[in-house]
């Protein structure tokens, strides 16, 4: 895909959590990019509720570290007609539950601008956004719904596993003169990692990661499960040898890499916290199916969420939470 | 009928003690949660007491709400009982809503309570929609919502409230003026001095009152009923409140000094209206002990019942999406991932 980005030469890393990661992507972007600006609920004197922009009003201007009411339409819209206009919005939406307030103005408009104008206009905005069960927070405040924006046309979605990642896409999805959904997952906000100190550095939207490598089963995962497969991995290195993936760009989805990886191993587990039926998992399935089905050599497992809303009682919430016993027993399934 | 008459000495004393009953279960909730005993996020209500019991009050027991994020308070001004929502804040099975919901979603449907919230401005439109059936249908009922400053920045409350007005419906939309939503003070969400001054925009009646006087909401609750019955339609009321603990617990409160809280402590609806009620001679100043000793009891036995209920079997977390039944779940139910129940992979 046509991004003016490219990963870097690196100097060196430096350890950071994921949450430290994407605020410094914001901090170098607004530094680096007078039009951009971040703006949400509680973004800025607050720091945001997961503390992600904890800093940044101190370092920039009210009117570039926006808080706003809370009015999702509104001001995801108007991040949608700043857009259109010149400038580069991170809107954050605190929690991906209330994507649904500010719907409309991502089908309708976002996404269809560029297309129905004929291709006369840029939409250079980013979705930032939390997702995820985990901390107890009921079904209004804990689902997964990034396929709905990977399925929708005209929109780009990313759901970085690791700190590395959700830096160096996020630097690019502001950078991208497409709309970006940053789909964050609120369980991995303190999960640290090596990360390139570069101000330039940045990850290719539309690429996905070998964060292992395995001669036996591959698994393809997301988000918190990327880590979580990386440990089944690990766990099970005695008896079975495990390629893990990032796969870190839902839309584009990096067709080569996953097959690459199918033809090696021939077994392939999908890991990804949406619900199970018609998610991440089935359209993954789906390019293997097509473009490796010959070297498949036991039924693909899909690893998700049970087709439920996220339970608030723990006992329930555990039940329903992929983890990495699942991608383990389903490893075990293959192996 | 009012579920509680307010000129009635017995009716003032019912209005205390449930106000008594929310800060008591609000603060228990507070402790537990900060022992670590409740998961997930608690928004506390304390300091808010006169709006809901006031508002309650004053509608009949048929009478329908909607609640926020915010809704212990509501819960016990409607007359739920404090040990089920204790249990449900728990998580546990013998709660409202079995463990699924949580403090954010407390219901009872058939008590008239359709719901705290976790959508902020959610709720007008579902107050709408109950207002709709209940004319529909011929009955005597009324829907009230209350919402925050906060949620009236909401493009779905404004539709809620253009809707009930348009259409004249026994609605009435309580604005919980509580000076903040979240982190951000009311001036920086709105261009208004009084949130009420919207009610004219829907050419309806808007009031401001002192939320921290359980009378002033009463009376302007018992009015709105009045129209909204007659079939006068909606009204519009702003409750002058404020919330005295952080926006949820562990909010580190960035946005406020200690000095603020202190003024609004100072004007404590429990005081004023206890105070008020022993200048009565309706208490005495050790009928008022008694009272609230009576409700910080009956909340730690809600508390006791909820740390010795059943945690939910991991099961149930696959009952109640649908009322048919969905092979899909039954299959992941019994332990499978795969949609076909195959656990063989050899070909
Ligand atoms: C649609 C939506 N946006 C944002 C939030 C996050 N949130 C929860 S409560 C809250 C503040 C609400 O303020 P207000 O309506 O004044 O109610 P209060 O908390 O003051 O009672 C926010 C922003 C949410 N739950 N729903
Ligand atoms: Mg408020």
């Amino acid at each position: 895909m046509s991004t003016d980005t490219s990963t870097s030469n690196v100097s060196g890393t430096e350890s950071m959590t994921v949450r430290e990661a994407i605020r410094e992507a914001m901090r170098e972007e607004l530094a680096r990019d007078e039009d951009v600006f971040l703006m949400g609920e509680d973004v800025g004197l607050f720091g945001g509720v997961f503390d992600v922009s904890d800093g940044l009003l101190a370092d920039f201007s009210e009117d570039r570290i926006r808080d706003t009411p809370i009015s999702e339409a509104g001001f995801l819209g108007a991040g949608v007609g700043a857009a259109a206009t010149g400038s580069r919005p991170i809107v954050e939406i605190m929690f991906s539950d209330f994507l649904g307030v500010s719907m409309e103005q991502t089908m309708n408009q976002m996404a269809k601008m560029r297309y129905m104008f004929g291709g006369k206009t840029e939409m250079p905005i980013t979705i930032r956004t939390t997702e995820g069960g985990g901390m107890g927070a009921a079904s209004q405040h804990s689902g997964t719904v990034h396929t709905w924006f990977a399925h929708f046309p005209g929109l780009i979605a990313v759901a970085p596993g690791t700190p590395a990642a959700a830096k160096g896409l996020l630097k690019s999805a502001i950078r991208s003169n497409d709309p970006v959904f940053f789909f964050e997952n609120k369980m991995i906000y303190e999960q640290t990692g090596e990360v390139p100190t570069d101000p330039d550095f940045t990850l290719p939207i539309g690429e996905a990661s070998v964060e292992r490598t395995g001669e036996d089963v591959t698994v393809i995962a997301t988000q918190r499960l990327v880590g979580e497969s990386l440990d089944a991995a690990e766990e099970l290195s005695d008896q079975v040898s495990v390629e893990v993936i990032d796969l870190r760009s839902l839309y584009p989805l990096d067709t080569e890499t996953i097959v690459a990886s199918l033809e090696k191993t021939g077994r392939v587990v999908v890991a990804d916290e949406s619900p199970l039926s018609y998610g991440v998992h089935a359209e993954v399935v789906t390019r293997l199916v097509e473009n490796g089905f010959y070297s498949l050599d036991a039924p693909p497992e899909r690893v998700g969420v049970p087709d439920t809303h996220i339970p608030f009682s723990p006992s329930l919430e555990q039940e329903v939470l992929p983890d990495a016993a699942d991608v383990t027993a389903a490893i075990e399934r293959l192996a | 009928m009012v579920t509680i008459d307010i000129e009635t000495d017995d009716g003032q004393r019912e209005i205390l003690r449930r106000m008594m009953l929310i800060r008591a279960f609000d603060n228990e909730a507070g402790d537990r949660f900060a022992d670590g005993e409740i998961p997930g996020f608690v928004h506390l209500y304390i300091g808010e007491e006169a709006v809901g019991v006031g508002a309650c009050s004053a509608l009949e027991p048929d009478d329908y709400i909607t609640s926020t994020h915010r809704g212990h308070g509501h819960c016990i001004a409607k007359g739920l009982e404090t040990d089920k929502m204790m249990a449900e804040l728990y998580g546990k099975r013998e709660g409202y809503c079995n463990g699924k919901g949580g403090s954010m979603h407390i219901a009872d449907v058939d008590a008239g309570m359709l719901g705290a919230n976790g959508i902020v401005g959610a709720g007008p439109p579902l107050a709408t929609g109950a207002a709709l059936s209940a004319a529909q249908k011929g009955e005597d009922r009324v829907a009230l919502a209350f919402f925050g400053d906060g949620a009236v920045a909401q493009g779905q409350v404004h539709e809620a409230i253009n809707l009930a007005s348009t259409w004249g419906l026994p609605a009435i939309f309580l604005v919980e003026n509580n000076k903040f939503g979240e982190g951000t003070p009311v001036e920086k969400q709105h261009n208004l001095e009084n949130l009420s001054e919207t009610a004219e925009a829907y050419d309806i009646p808007g009031f401001t009152v002192n939320g921290m006087d359980v009378t002033a909401v009463y009376e302007a609750v018992e009015a709105a009923r009045e129209r909204a019955v007659n079939g006068d339609g909606p009204t519009f009321i702003e409750a002058d409140t404020y919330r005295y603990r952080g926006h949820f617990e562990g909010d580190h409160q960035p946005y406020r000094d200690d000095d603020d809280i202190e003024a609004w402590q100072r004007r404590c609806p429990i005081d004023a209206f206890a105070n008020r009620l022993v200048d009565a001679g309706v208490l005495t100043e050790d009928e008022v002990d008694e009272l609230r000793a009576a409700a910080e009891a009956e909340i730690e036995d809600a508390a006791a019942f909820a740390e010795n209920a059943t945690d939910p079997d991991p099961s149930e977390a696959y009952e109640d999406m649908y009322d048919v039944s969905v092979p899909e779940l039954s299959t992941y139910a019994g332990g499978s991932l795969r949609a076909d129940g195959g656990s063989t992979t050899d070909q």
